[in-house]
């Protein structure tokens, strides 16, 4: 790899200067100029932190030749005296589509249009959004206009590529020489492969339909990519053969944001691929994680403008974690800086490449340390797509690509001058102008004026005082002449005096003007006073960050709960076991497990929590669950086995806190019911604050999701929705038959590969990796357990059919409103039950849907959960199941069985949570009340010896999330004031999700 | 255990029931009937021990303890001893009988087409033998308002006892308010046009408003006129003019309520009463001393704000009435007619954070009453009000105890059977019968 970087820059040097020697000429001599040009007496930043003073920057056809203090300079040279201004590399943007043609979003689609399944195009992958094959260059054209905009704000070289689809293809090095022609411009055509987890906008083609889908998608591609280069394949693939191609180049992965930074990153762990990401500016959120990754990031710098607040019930609206958005975004560059986190800038995503400068000096005054700032601008970039000899510093034989600036480039009152690129000179303010920025005696005719011109040297502003009067005046300075209006006091505002002048110093000026009456005058300006040095570090004393907590929001904690030994003293102790409720009882917390339960226990060292008249119970298991996650459903095809919600698990959802404090502590985050195989589970536990991988059980059972019923069968999808296998019930069976009958011949195939010896492999053809195959085969071989959406009593007792004719057990069914139709084959097959206490009516297939259901199957002898499907109603599970001793009977120690001991049994986890029983987890909740009525408070939620909810706690922190608004809210009055943009107040809508949500979530 | 023990006999006196229970109204009550020895909660807060309730021809004749009646005054009596005894519980702003199968939209009589249609009455929609319906009883939710939904003014409610052969028989009280949305302050974002799809400022709100604030003088200066021609729509607001209707706004946010009393004012003698209130609290006092009760928003939904207090849902109730507002409670949002049912755990979830249990009684009971205007009749055990009560093995607010062996409407003794009880007692049956 490290090999084709390097022939890579040879290619490119080789071809420096030269590119146009060969092209004939038809419109004149040749006009062959090989000159030197030497820049003098300048303040040379080689690159960050290397630096000449009073140095000599020598180039000739593009190339730097020389920069020191020593250089000799040949005769033919054309010497510029920069009499101390600076000369710095010029900056490098890893991700922009500089000069792409706009993609063409397909029309149509939504839930009105006829859904696509299969891809549009002929000779590629079967997925539309593998653009693997595209290539920037067949869609580029050098954009001047574009250009300009970068080179003023001082860059030299961008890589661009075509922002459209998940795999985009490969990106283009373009230098931005808009005086030269694309043969000197055009760096690399190649110069690396973009990813992200968008849909392609071209294309209608229905999966994937989710992030999970997306990174589903960008494995299997890998991995039927190795096997078309191991010639797997009899068919052609384009798209296969890019990524094959492709696999040497870097790789820039637009992931936009923490999570999903931490997202590509694991994707690129599984494949050993380095993956440069694609940040979202928040990274300083999860900064630990981040530094893990061990990735270098492209983060923009479009910092969010504060929120308009003046109206309260709009400013209501804006969440806590918006507005610390605001207040700590700008920090993001510093943060990763100081925790030595690889990293480039860029103008991607800012409204105006203008804003680049400012938003970059944000950051600095943020703390962000300026040669970092270099740095991410010009050496990272450069060593990141392997071109750091030919750019981002000015070493000898790399691009004359240099910036002339004033001074330091990251300080205010710096003035760019100039930005070479190719070693052609490209004026963005004319540092031979003379500064006529000072305070002036102005004389008109026999009248004398103060005249202070203030503000950028190369755009001033005037002040023109009489007799110690402020009147109306404006100043136009361009090309060395200055022309001057203003309005003499008493006469009005629609009488001007013209005055006109050229400036060869600034000193003294003087010239001819023209009175309010028409008559010409002639007057002078001698200066008084030179410009007024602008203490540097003004604007720059930073602001107050307000500290980031774990998620950054509402309830986050600014440090993670510690484990501690607790002993509950004299609870009324709900065991869950056979053992049930024993009044007075105390239970030991050591070390995060359950180390005692008994009469008058000794503490030791343990914390005593006085539970007279309480409630201890285990923490609430629900196994049916869709919160803390990006993503529900993949509907995009009639399977999804291949996607997994432990991909998209999103630690930072409020709900989390929320079910904590209805005593919930393991939830099973299911697949929607979008199709008849879903997606796999993620079991985690909900401790709040912690990052997505840490909320994983560990070493957890595997899980997948299936559904039955209108769902899977698209009855309630709209007209449109009639083409996708299965439309009946019927359908769904043939489609369950036939991918087992697939993955069972699939497992074949591969355990007669794997059984080969190492010669035999040799001579053998690999198998195809299949992870929606492999995902079935486990659970033919009773690794993986399917938790299956149903509701009437045919499709369940068909499903149980199905896996009774490929020899394995349906673990369990959710929803299961049916079930008390079919208990008794339940009870045989060996099936589970995890339903709804009371819900039904909401479709056809809920009629027959009874609150009775759950006492039904648990006196047939099934294992019964009661579970939620709804952020909401998790967080009152216990009165949920409180409502089965309604309905039915059910005695009150079984009942609360069915949200805690019962579920941790259908999850496969009853061997560590779920009852309180010695040795197992420490997933407590002490209530205030019998937790099966409706006046039981949840007072402390503890996993494992963990106190992650308290009822008083919880109540302090809303006082201080309203003083810390109002701060907020009073640090953006004052930024308005001081004249900073806002933006309207939004509100962010969380996203609530079931079963049958289907939305596309990045 | 003792509530097991309960429970187990609720369940053997429905299973000998069984055979005999329909679905079928109950016919008009022939016996007097005199409940002994439970705990009356009568429903304005106060509590009777070892009471004795009285009832004859539909109507409640004696009310007050045990001791004191004169049981020979009744031709069946019924001992009561560890049991409650509560008003018919009441659901506000419903949509019961007006679906069936949310996701069958021929079932579906909700929201007609229109922004402006106060014509549009709920009551000939209502579905009396309605599956959702029957389930009411067995949780003590015995009588209910029925709104339609839809845009800007949805339409006229009625007020229904749950134990009917028709939406006639049904009706307590017919056409007893005007239901509206008052405008909102915030919109989504529309995706499909490239907008973010965050929640942002309604520009239209104050021309929205103005649309209402036109409606209502146009309908005042018709009814004013000789009404010819016909405007149906105009017709059927004149009871908020004469004082016979309330107008039931929606309305969550602050402003909105302020704005909306402020439109009230402009109208002589309107009587508004709100629908949701999440904003009410800052407003408390105003409301109060202008005598506008809140409905609010069921306890059972998320903070409707990521920052709020993670409790905030349970607690609006609480707040309102320390300050002393009229309260009661709205069960509209998501599974709603299924879930209205729950409203007597709505109450008691409410009780739970910052009220008193017969407080939060009252809110279902009588002051749910008063506020449709039915107090005269209903909404508490009171002499000369409708025999519409139940008795309960224990708390009626709590799902523990929530145990209704006996209900009666208008003094008619209700069958608690329902398509439900059918099927669980089918299957129980068919496994009773293999073991």
């Amino acid at each position: 790899m490290k090999f084709k970087r390097y022939l890579l820059a040879l290619l490119c040097c080789g071809f420096i200067g030269y590119s146009q020697e060969y092209i004939p000429k038809n419109d004149g001599v040749s006009n062959s100029d090989h000159s030197y040009k030497a820049f003098t007496n300048a303040r040379i930043i080689v690159s960050p932190g290397k630096i000449i003073e009073k140095g000599t920057l020598l180039i000739k056809d593009g190339v730097i030749i020389d920069a020191g203090t020593t250089v000799s300079i040949p005769e033919n040279t054309l010497v510029t005296d920069l009499n101390g201004k600076s000369i710095y590399p010029s900056f490098i943007d890893l991700y922009t589509s500089f000069g792409m043609e706009e993609v063409k979003p397909v029309q149509g689609g939504g839930r009105s249009g006829t859904p696509q399944y299969d891809a549009s195009r002929e000779g590629y992958y079967w997925n539309d959004h593998i653009l693997s094959d595209q290539k920037a260059i067949e869609h580029y054209s050098y954009d001047k206009g574009q250009a300009k905009q970068l080179v003023n704000a001082g860059f030299g070289i961008v890589n661009t590529h075509m922002n459209d689809g998940i795999m985009r293809g490969t990106s283009m090095l373009v230098a931005l020489n808009s005086d030269g022609t694309d043969n000197e411009r055009i760096i690399s055509k190649s110069a690396a492969e973009h990813l992200s987890f968008s849909r392609s906008r071209t294309t209608r083609q229905s999966y994937p339909g989710s992030l999970m889908g997306a990174m589903a998608l960008i494995r299997q591609v890998y991995f039927d990519a190795q096997w078309y280069a191991d010639g797997g394949s009899k068919d052609k693939d384009l798209a296969l053969e890019a990524v094959i191609a492709n696999k040497s180049l870097p790789k820039i992965f637009e992931a936009g944001g923490k999570l999903n930074d931490l997202r590509a990153d694991k994707i690129g762990d599984e494949f050993k691929l380095n993956y440069i990401l694609k940040g979202g500016g928040d990274e300083f959120e999860r900064i630990d994680e981040i530094v893990a990754s061990n990735a270098s990031y492209i983060i923009p710098v479009n910092f969010p403008d504060a929120y308009e607040v003046t109206d309260p019930y709009m400013a209501q609206l804006v969440s806590l974690e918006d507005m610390r958005m605001w207040n700590q975004a700008p920090e993001n560059p510093a943060v990763l800086a100081s925790h030595g986190v690889p990293f480039t800038l860029t103008t991607a995503d800012l409204k105006k490449i203008a804003d680049f400068k400012s938003n970059v000096q944000k950051a600095i005054s943020y703390g962000l340390d300026e040669q970092k700032a270099l740095e991410a601008l010009t050496t990272t970039p450069a060593q990141l797509l392997g071109i750091a000899d030919m750019a981002g510093s000015l070493k000898k034989g790399a691009w004359a690509n240099f910036l002339i600036t004033s001074g330091d480039i990251f300080d205010n009152s710096t003035t760019l001058f100039e930005n070479w690129v190719q070693g052609k000179k490209y004026m963005i303010s004319d540092m031979n102008a003379v500064d006529i920025r000072g305070t002036y005696d102005l004389k008109v005719g026999g009248t004398t004026y103060t005249l202070s011109i203030t503000g950028e040297p190369g755009k001033p502003k005037s002040e023109i005082k009489q007799n110690d009067n402020k009147i109306a005046s404006k100043l136009d300075y361009d090309g060395g002449w200055v022309n001057l209006f203003y309005t003499p006091e008493s006469k009005g505002d629609t009488e001007f005096v013209r005055l006109t002048a050229p400036v060869t110093d600034a000193s003294a000026f003087s010239g001819q003007g023209t009175l309010t009456d028409g008559a010409t005058v002639n007057w002078s300006a001698s200066q008084t006073a030179g410009p007024e040095e602008k203490s540097k570090k003004d604007s720059n004393t930073k602001p107050e960050v307000l500290p980031v907590t774990y998620p950054n929001k509402a309830f986050g904690v600014s440090n993670l709960p510690e484990s501690q030994d607790v002993l509950f003293k004299n609870a009324t102790v709900w065991t869950s076991e056979e053992d049930g409720i024993l009044e007075g009882t105390d239970v030991l917390v050591k070390n995060g497990k359950i180390a005692a339960i008994g009469k008058n226990l000794s503490a030791g060292g343990a914390v005593i929590i006085d539970a007279t008249g309480k409630h201890l119970t285990p923490g609430i298991i629900d196994e049916h669950s869709h919160i803390a996650t990006a993503a529900v459903n993949e509907g995009g095809h009639n399977s999804s086995a291949e996607v997994t919600i432990e991909d998209v698990v999103d630690s930072e959802d409020s709900n989390i806190y929320r079910n904590l404090s209805g005593g919930v502590t393991t939830i099973q985050i299911l697949h929607g019911s979008a199709n008849p195989i879903g997606g796999r589970s993620a079991l985690i536990k909900l401790k709040w604050g912690e990052d997505p991988e840490d909320l994983l059980v560990k070493d957890r059972p595997k899980f997948i999701k299936f559904a039955l019923g209108e769902n899977v069968k698209q009855s309630n999808w709209g007209a449109a929705e009639t083409i996708r296998f299965p439309q009946t019930r019927m359908g769904v069976e043939q489609l369950f038959i036939d991918y087992f009958q697939r993955a069972k011949e699939y497992d074949a195939e591969w355990k007669a590969y794997n059984g080969l010896s190492k010669r035999q492999k040799e001579k053998a053809t690999k198998p195809r990796v299949d992870i929606e195959l492999q995902t079935l085969a486990e659970i033919l071989n009773k690794e993986r357990f399917i938790s299956c959406h149903s509701y009437v009593q045919s499709e369940i007792n068909m499903l149980m059919k199905v896996a009774d004719q490929f020899n394995f057990n349906i673990n369990t069914f959710t929803h299961i409103l049916e079930g008390y139709k079919v208990a008794d084959k339940m009870k045989e097959h060996g099936v589970g039950g995890s339903t709804f206490s009371d819900w039904w009516a909401y479709k056809y297939e809920v009629n027959d849907a009874i609150p009775y259901n759950a006492a039904i199957m648990h006196n047939a002898g099934i294992t019964v959960a009661i579970n939620s499907d709804d952020a909401e109603m998790s967080r009152r599970l216990n009165q949920e199941a409180g409502k089965t001793v309604k309905y039915g009977g059910v005695s009150e120690v079984e009942a609360m069985k069915m949200v805690t001991i019962n579920p941790a049994k259908l999850l496969h986890i009853d061997d560590r949570t779920g009852s309180i029983k010695v040795g197992k987890d420490a997933d407590l909740v002490l209530w205030s009340d019998n937790p099966l009525s409706i006046y039981a408070i949840a007072d402390k939620t503890m996993i494992e010896g963990k106190v992650y909810y308290d009822y008083e706690q919880m109540q302090a922190m809303t006082k201080s999330i309203s003083e810390e608004r109002n701060k907020l809210i009073n640090m953006m009055i004052s930024a308005k004031n001081k004249g900073m943009k806002t933006q309207a107040p939004k509100g962010n809508e969380e996203p609530e999700f079931h079963c049958d949500t289907e939305i596309y979530q990045k | 255990m003792k509530i097991f023990k309960h429970t187990l006999k609720v369940c053997l006196a429905l299973f000998s029931i069984a055979l005999n229970a329909q679905q079928t109204p109950a016919p008009i009550q022939s016996e007097s009937i005199l409940i002994t020895g439970a705990t009356a909660h009568i429903g304005n807060g106060e509590i009777i021990e070892n009471s004795a309730i009285g009832f004859a021809d539909g109507k409640i004749n004696f009310v007050g303890t045990a001791g004191s009646a004169d049981k020979s005054a009744y031709s069946k009596v019924i001992a009561a001893e560890g049991k409650h005894v509560y008003p018919g519980f009441i659901a506000l702003n419903t949509t019961l009988g007006l679906v069936e199968i949310d996701a069958v939209k021929a079932t579906d009589d909700i929201d007609e087409v229109g922004a402006i249609i106060p014509n549009v009455r709920s009551l000939i929609a209502y579905n009396a033998e309605s599956k959702v319906v029957e389930t009411m009883r067995p949780n003590g939710v015995l009588m209910a308002q029925v709104a339609p939904r839809g845009s800007l003014i949805t339409g006229t409610s009625s007020i229904v006892q749950l134990d009917a052969w028709n939406w006639e028989d049904a009706a307590i009280k017919t056409d007893d308010g005007i239901h509206m949305n008052w405008p909102s302050l915030y919109r989504r974002g529309r995706a499909w046009r490239g907008e973010d799809p965050g929640i942002k400022k309604n520009d239209e709100y104050e021309s929205q408003i103005q649309k209402v604030k036109d409606f209502f003088a146009a309908a005042a200066t018709y009814i004013k006129g000789d009404q010819s021609p016909r405007n149906l729509a105009y017709e059927a607001v004149q009871g908020l003019f004469d004082g016979t209707q309330k107008l039931y706004i929606n309305a969550a946010q602050e402003k909105q309520l302020i704005d909306a009393m402020n439109f009230a004012k402009t109208i002589d003698g309107l009587k508004i009463v709100f629908i949701g209130g999440d904003g009410a609290v800052p407003v408390a006092s105003q409301l109060r001393d202008n005598g506008i009760p809140v409905i609010v928003s069921r306890p059972h939904r998320i903070p409707s704000l990521e920052d709020m207090n993670v409790k905030e849902p349970y607690k609006l109730a609480g707040e309102l009435v320390k300050e002393g507002v009229t309260v009661s409670i709205d069960v509209s949002g998501s599974m709603e007619r299924m879930s209205t049912r729950n409203l007597p755990f709505y109450a008691g979830t409410f009780a739970t954070y910052g009220m008193d249990k017969e407080r939060a009684l009252q809110m279902i009971t009588l002051d749910a009453a008063k506020i449709l205007g039915i107090d005269d009749f209903a909404g508490s055990l009171a002499t000369g009000k409708d025999a519409t009560l139940f008795i309960c093995e224990g708390d009626a607010l709590d799902m523990r105890s929530n145990q209704i062996p006996q209900a009666f409407i208008q003094g008619r003794d209700l069958s608690l059977e329902t398509h439900q009880t059918t099927l669980w007692k089918r299957y129980s049956n068919k496994y009773a019968g293999q073991k």
